[in-house]
């Protein structure tokens, strides 16, 4: 293999790395605050590209996209109200069967009010042919963007839950969610909340990837199932692994159609998630102790 | 407390016994066509134009009169693009509720699960699916309005020897219009001094191509890519080889017969050269062109009805739709008059050509019903070579 394909291929496997790690992101913030895995979270992503997409005709793109990820977010917590606030401590179980029915529904939605085509927002710099070259490898500027938005993402979310008031009490809220209430901290807000920074997440990684991968009403669906291999790979709850996993993903399946053809890549992901759960439960970079104290 | 129930239960079936010939008058004017197309899912690109094509086709048959007075009902089922969903549903519409003939379905691989179908229950069923193999060989109930697949492969490789262009590699989805196609551009290459140098399949869900097609460009040799897919991989691919700095002439398949591939694709979508049926460039067709008047009118009435650009697919289900319409016309509501009269229709104009069946060709159509189209400005223009 030339040195060129090598980092042709290597770039290709960051720009899909960086978009399943940004799902991923989205997956471990619920599942750090509440312990449940929101299988809605590829609806997210869908809905924030549909979104920013209908909002162009009216708005500056910048806008756009901002006003559909705070549309998303309180989608999010529209969500969280209705379906989950009211639950007593339940089961699992049910959590997971709950958000799956929230992922038809938000996707059946979709699909009536923005039908079953393709729609995609513009190259954010250039067009659909503008590259830039690193030595001789050709780069889309809208990896970059995506690179850059995952990058930002993960720095935001790390000050937040470390530095911040709320976001130390969403930790706390997840750590221990009796002794989190008895310290004062108002358990049920914060799962709103964490409903919301994970909507919110989602669609701005949906209008960054928008251009690159195209947005269609049932595209949310491949992208939760490459998102939770890559936080299970990680490690739930740890979004900094995350983005590793997720990165690690995208280089293997690129580089592994240099083997096999392309339609195999999810098989790829899907055998590699299988065998973590096997192997490693916790993940690469989870500890098993760690992962002992959760339910789930 | 049994016996109560049992006189319900006799009671409901008197008013059923009761209810049954009231009804049935109400119903005799009436002709029942089944249509399964892929709504949704992966192919909705299909089944979306084509379902509203069939509704718009047969709401225009129903407000002139109906064929002889009786008017027709369309009973359209969403396979969502799933080959064992439409399995069941021709199974249903053949089964309970009678159809004279079933028009779709959208893909070539639930075309081929739906054949035996529909053999079996010896209805017509008019495919508005692409590949060569849903009609040849000829199963007697079958037909099919798309062009035949190995003509489009024949259009490109004569096209690629006027370009003195003699090694390629193929790229195509892992959908039964990709392995179709891939097996058709396989089998007539050497006809045309043409290698084939790589081929590779792609998941039909691909949402970058970007590492396929960076293994492609690093083999010198390859003068051209062909890819054939129906899916959205069609413009990601145009994309993704521009992006890569690869200037290799790019050639389509027919399914890239929709304007919306084009768009987003945008500036990437330049110069891509394919097959196509005429709609698409209906303006720039001479006056005297058989299909122009019908090309014209299809066109206008789709986009007045549904705000949104005809397409080649759409145009499928408009001529299956219309080639029923014609045989109940002539042969009345009855299943094996029926099919005699679809396999009778001679130089029927349609949007997908003049379509001429016999016993021995289901398809009813020549290469010429195909021309070559590029993209200029974001446009579908005929192509006139270089």
């Amino acid at each position: 293999m030339s040195l060129d394909l090598f980092f042709q291929y290597l770039f290709a496997g960051i720009t899909y790395g960086s978009i399943y790690a940004i799902v991923a992101i989205g997956f471990n913030i619920i599942y750090t605050t509440t312990g449940i895995i929101n299988f809605a979270q590829g609806e997210f992503v869908m809905l924030g590209g549909m979104i920013a997409i209908s909002l162009l005709e009216y708005l500056p793109l910048g806008y756009a996209i901002a006003a559909a990820v705070l549309i998303t977010m309180a989608i999010g917590a529209l969500i969280e109200m209705l379906f989950i606030r009211w639950l007593e401590s339940p089961s699992v179980l049910r959590m997971i069967i709950i958000t799956i029915g929230i992922s038809i529904l938000l996707r059946e939605s979709a699909l009536h009010i923005w039908g079953e085509s393709i729609r995609s927002l513009p190259y954010f710099y250039g067009n659909e042919i503008t590259t830039f070259n690193l030595g001789s490898v050709h780069i889309s500027p809208q990896v970059v963007w995506v690179i850059v938005a995952c990058a930002v993402m993960m720095a935001g979310l790390s000050v937040f839950f470390r530095s911040t008031p709320i976001g130390r009490e969403m930790r706390a809220c997840a750590a221990n969610r009796t002794a989190a209430l008895l310290c004062g901290i108002n358990t049920r807000n914060m799962v709103t909340l964490s409903f919301m920074l994970s909507a919110g997440i989602g669609a701005l990684a949906g209008c960054v990837m928008s251009p690159i991968t195209y947005t269609q009403y049932d595209s949310g669906t491949s992208l939760a199932i490459k998102g939770f291999t890559v936080a299970i790979l990680g490690g739930l709850g740890n979004s900094l692994a995350a983005v590793a996993a997720g990165i690690l993903l995208g280089i293997i399946e690129a580089f592994s159609v240099s083997v096999v053809p392309l339609a195999f890549q999810d098989a790829i992901a899907i055998a590699i998630l299988l065998l973590i759960l096997f192997v490693k439960p916790h993940g690469i970079f989870g500890s098993s102790e760690a992962a002992r104290l959760k339910d789930f | 407390m049994k016996s109560s129930l049992s006189h319900w239960v006799r009671a409901g079936a008197v008013c059923c016994l009761l209810l049954g010939p009231a009804l049935s008058p109400a119903l005799a004017g009436t002709v029942k066509v089944g249509a399964i197309f892929a709504v949704t899912g992966p192919a909705s690109f299909l089944g979306g134009p084509e379902a509203r094509t069939a509704a718009l086709v047969v709401e225009k048959i129903n407000k002139a009169g109906g064929i002889g007075g009786d008017t027709i009902q369309l009973i359209v089922k969403d396979s969502a693009g799933s080959t064992e969903k439409a399995v069941s549903f021709a199974k249903q519409l053949i089964e309970e509720e009678k159809v004279v003939a079933i028009i779709g379905p959208s893909t070539s691989g639930e075309s081929m699960a739906v054949k035996k179908v529909a053999e079996d229950g010896q209805t017509t069923l008019i495919s508005c699916a692409a590949a060569d193999v849903i009609v040849n060989p000829v199963a007697r109930y079958v037909f099919k309005t798309p062009q035949k697949d190995s003509f489009a492969a024949q259009m490109i490789f004569e096209e690629m020897r006027r370009l003195k262009i003699d090694t390629v590699a193929l790229a195509s989805g892992n959908d039964g219009f990709g392995k179709a196609g891939k097996e058709q551009l396989e089998k007539l290459a050497p006809a045309f001094g043409i290698t084939v140098a790589a081929s590779e399949t792609y998941d039909s869900k691909a949402t970058d191509l970007s590492a396929l097609v960076a293994k492609l460009k690093a083999n010198a040799a390859i003068q051209a890519v062909i890819n054939w897919s129906v899916v959205p991989a069609q413009a990601i691919i145009a994309k993704n080889m521009r992006q890569a700095g690869w200037r290799v002439p790019l050639f389509q398949s027919h399914g890239f017969g929709n304007i919306e591939y084009v768009r987003a694709a945008g500036a990437a979508a330049e110069g891509i050269v394919f097959p196509c049926g005429r709609l698409l460039v209906v303006d720039a067709l001479p006056a005297g062109h058989p299909q122009k008047a019908l090309l014209g009118q299809y066109k206008s009435e789709y986009e007045a009805a549904y705000k949104e650009e005809a397409s080649a697919f759409g145009g499928y289900a408009y001529d299956a739709m219309n080639m029923v319409a014609a045989a109940v016309r002539q042969a009345g509501n009855d299943r094996a008059k029926v099919r005699d009269a679809v396999e009778g229709l001679k130089n029927f104009p349609g949007v997908g050509g003049m379509f001429t069946f016999s016993p021995e060709d289901h398809n009813g159509l020549t290469i010429d019903s195909f021309a070559m189209m590029t993209v200029r400005d974001g446009q579908f223009v005929l192509y006139q070579g270089k």
